[in-house]
């Protein structure tokens, strides 16, 4: 075994663990803040956030063909299609639990959870039919934009592109945000006590469920942030493209402790860093038997040790047994 | 008027043969009217819901699916296939319904065990194993197929044992996820196994597969039949999902009222209360687990052996979902519901959306102009037959928020399955 080559690669991998987990950072997000308030896996989160990587293509595809795209400063256009991507894919959030899940708040907690797969189904269709009018496409990629593909070289193995750089800052910035947003003002406070009991904090005056749309806005805002910043930094996307990300994203929450933001945090860094771990190493390390293809493999892996062991997570609270 | 015409015995079973017969000539004279298939399988379900004696229901569906349906599916061979597809689903539906419906536990990875059924024939039944153990022993002889219809039951209700050890202590949404992951890997699993032993040969999939053999040609031959194989395997197919999918059908009926079906309710109503009353959780889970998995065994024993050639493609979260989509529509733990549900959702995938995107075609290529609008112009990747998720999406949504019971719900229906 080649341990030179294994040392030297090292510095890349932890690079492209740490975008891939501020990745599923932001899309944990959306699935931990909505189980903290309700206890539900949202399972369209998958949906909202690849629709916010449709909104930042269709834009950035408008500039081009406008001939735009080169002229404008690139961090405008990027603040542009992140805030267009927020504002969709978050109202899209509210729509769907105003539709598909509030009806169900006091059914038996499998039937929100099924009406949330039929969901996840119905906008994939529901955004290739849309793409498919519009463009006769519904594999877009993302129109390149030079000053995001500069590549600084760090050392001579290392080099890190200004688009990974704009997702980990972005994903940093939102981050804390969120944070402060939650723990520093009355709106958090406000969506604090509903997560702890919904009925005492309607009597304190809280309009429960414009908090719960407020949560799905600020969950599914995260998630069209995820969505574009996924677009711009791997270029391919299609209706289905969501899933799978989606996923990990819930095994990242999951890891971290659901309902726990510091701990989606963590989780998506930990999983991002492992899968991207698996992605080089296993090849190298098995001799070439086993390559990149079982990335998906160890972390669904992870997940159900997870749930077996430790179902809590790595931060989360005692989860309580419901009869 | 409908339902008071068919309360009674003797107008019901005049007009539900009536219907039958004209339907059936319906189809024999215009068989490539969509309209008109459909209507006969609609009359099939009027004599589901029609009141008459047992033993003339049994005699009149088993004239309809024995005689009947064979004998359309000669006449137009894509209809046979439809009820090919139906008797799969029916018998897939009626598995998950077990594990979802009785026994209320969400199960998101349910064709996984159809892939490893259908795997099992595949790798064996084909020169795939050869791959395997080396030298040219395979495929084994088409007549191992039986003994493989229980093998893959019994390699699928192992991996049902195997997946349900670990989950039990698991409640409710995560179980599903889990299952989800699990139904995830063994997809995986399938399309990357081809080194550094080749297993599955990868996502170029596995063929040629064997058929059953025609064991009963001398018969045939006997009595003056020599039909080819092209014209014979299409009907054995049909009579051979039609023997599993009554199995499956008779084999429900009596686990829903035995004591292990009423565990299995008692643990989907409350797992602690059943508990209490002296039902082993451990050993009622893993054989709801076990049972629900080893029809789809035996289905994808058939299903491989029908297909002739089958890829990881086949076995993706969305065949879940479908047949997920199958229960609930009809109506979670109700048997008549799952096989409504199988048959509704499939037709609507193989006829209504097929028919519309047949149509839409011939409006294009026409180039009809509607309101200034010329078809022609439709963007060709505009294809209703794509959008089988868009189906099982609005299936879920809608019958969760309107009529989650489903269109026909089990008659022991106590409170919804509150916790898994």
């Amino acid at each position: 075994m080649d341990f030179e080559l294994l040392i030297g690669i090292l510095p890349q991998v932890l690079l492209d663990g740490l975008i891939l987990g501020f990745m599923y950072a932001l899309i944990a997000l959306g699935y931990t803040m909505v189980y903290g308030v309700l206890e539900f896996i949202n399972f369209a989160h998958s949906e909202i956030f690849i629709v916010g990587a449709f909104v930042g293509v269709e834009i950035l595809l408008g500039l081009k063909s406008a001939g735009l795209l080169d002229t404008l400063p690139w961090i405008l256009v990027l603040a542009v299609i992140l805030a267009a991507g927020m504002a969709v894919s978050g109202v899209l959030a509210v729509l769907v639990e105003r539709i598909a899940y509030r009806p169900l708040r006091h059914a038996p907690r499998l039937i929100p959870l099924i009406s949330a797969i039929g969901v996840s189904f119905f906008l994939q269709d529901a955004i290739r039919l849309f793409e498919s009018v519009w463009h006769n496409a519904f594999n877009l990629v993302y129109p390149t934009m030079d000053a995001l593909n500069h590549r600084f070289e760090l050392t001579s193995t290392l080099d890190v592109s200004v688009k990974s750089l704009v997702v980990i800052v972005a994903a940093l910035l939102m981050l804390w945000g969120l944070h402060v947003l939650v723990n520093k003002t009355k709106i958090g406070t406000a969506i604090r006590a509903v997560a702890e009991d919904q009925g005492a904090a309607s009597l304190m005056g809280i309009n429960v469920n414009r908090i719960i749309s407020l949560t799905f806005l600020i969950g599914g805002a995260m998630g069209g942030a995820a969505g574009v910043l996924f677009g711009v930094q791997y270029g391919l996307i299609n209706p289905y493209t969501g899933f799978i990300p989606g996923l990990k994203a819930f095994t990242a929450a999951v890891l971290g402790g659901i309902g726990n933001i510091p701990g989606a945090m963590i989780g998506g860094l930990v999983l991002g860093l492992l899968e991207a771990f698996a992605a080089s190493y296993l090849s190298l390390l098995t001799g070439g038997a086993f390559g990149a293809e079982y990335k998906d493999i160890v972390a669904f892996s992870i997940l159900i040790l997870i749930l077996i062991f430790r179902p809590k997570g790595l931060l989360g609270e005692i989860v309580r047994e419901r009869a | 008027m409908i339902r008071r015409l068919l309360d009674r015995p003797l107008p019901a079973t005049l007009t539900v043969v009536a219907l039958l017969g004209v339907t059936a000539y319906g189809v024999s004279h215009f068989p490539r009217s969509v309209v008109v298939f459909m209507l006969f399988q609609a009359s099939i379900l009027l004599l589901y819901f029609a009141r008459m004696p047992g033993w003339l229901k049994g005699l009149l569906t088993a004239g309809t699916l024995g005689v009947l349906m064979p004998i359309l599916g000669a006449i137009n061979g894509y209809y046979l296939e439809i009820a090919v597809q139906v008797g799969i689903f029916v018998a897939l539906a009626l598995g998950l319904n077990i594990v979802v419906g009785l026994a209320g536990l969400l199960d998101l990875g349910y064709v996984a065990f159809f892939a490893v059924g259908a795997y099992s024939w595949a790798v064996f039944g084909s020169p795939q194993a050869n791959q395997i153990f080396g030298g040219g022993a395979f495929p084994v002889s088409p007549g191992w197929f039986f003994v493989f219809l229980f093998v893959g039951v019994a390699v699928a209700a192992g991996a049902g044992i195997l997946l349900g050890l670990p989950v039990l202590r698991l409640h409710g949404d995560y179980l599903a996820i889990v299952t989800l992951g699990f139904g995830e890997v063994i997809r995986v699993l399938a399309n990357n196994l081809d080194k550094p032993i080749n297993f599955t040969n990868g996502p170029k999939g596995i063929t040629p597969i064997s058929r059953p053999p025609i064991f009963f040609e001398p018969v045939l031959r006997a009595v003056g039949l020599d039909a080819s194989p092209n014209v014979i395997y299409p009907l054995y197919l049909y009579f051979l999902v039609l023997a599993v999918a009554g199995v499956t059908v008779l084999v429900n009926r009596r686990l829903e009222d035995s004591h292990i079906g009423r565990a299995w309710e008692a643990i989907r109503e409350d797992q602690t209360a059943a508990q209490a009353m002296g039902v082993p959780l451990v050993r009622m889970k893993l054989l709801a687990f076990a049972c629900g998995a080893s029809f789809a065994g035996a289905v994808g024993v058939l299903f491989a052996a029908k297909q002739v050639f089958i890829n990881p493609e086949s076995f993706t979260f969305m065949e879940s979902i479908g047949v997920l989509a199958m229960v609930i529509l009809g109506g979670m733990g109700s048997i008549p519901g799952a096989v409504l549900g199988a048959t509704v959702v499939t037709v609507l995938n193989l006829q209504v959306l097929k028919g519309l995107s047949l149509w839409l075609n011939e409006l294009r290529n026409a180039g009809v102009t509607i309101l200034g609008f010329n078809l022609a112009d439709l963007p060709t990747q505009l294809e209703p037959a794509k959008y089988e998720r868009m189906v099982f999406g609005l299936i879920l949504v809608l019958m969760m928020i309107f009529r989650p019971q489903g269109i026909l719900p089990a008659k022991r229906r106590g409170r919804e399955l509150r916790d898994g």
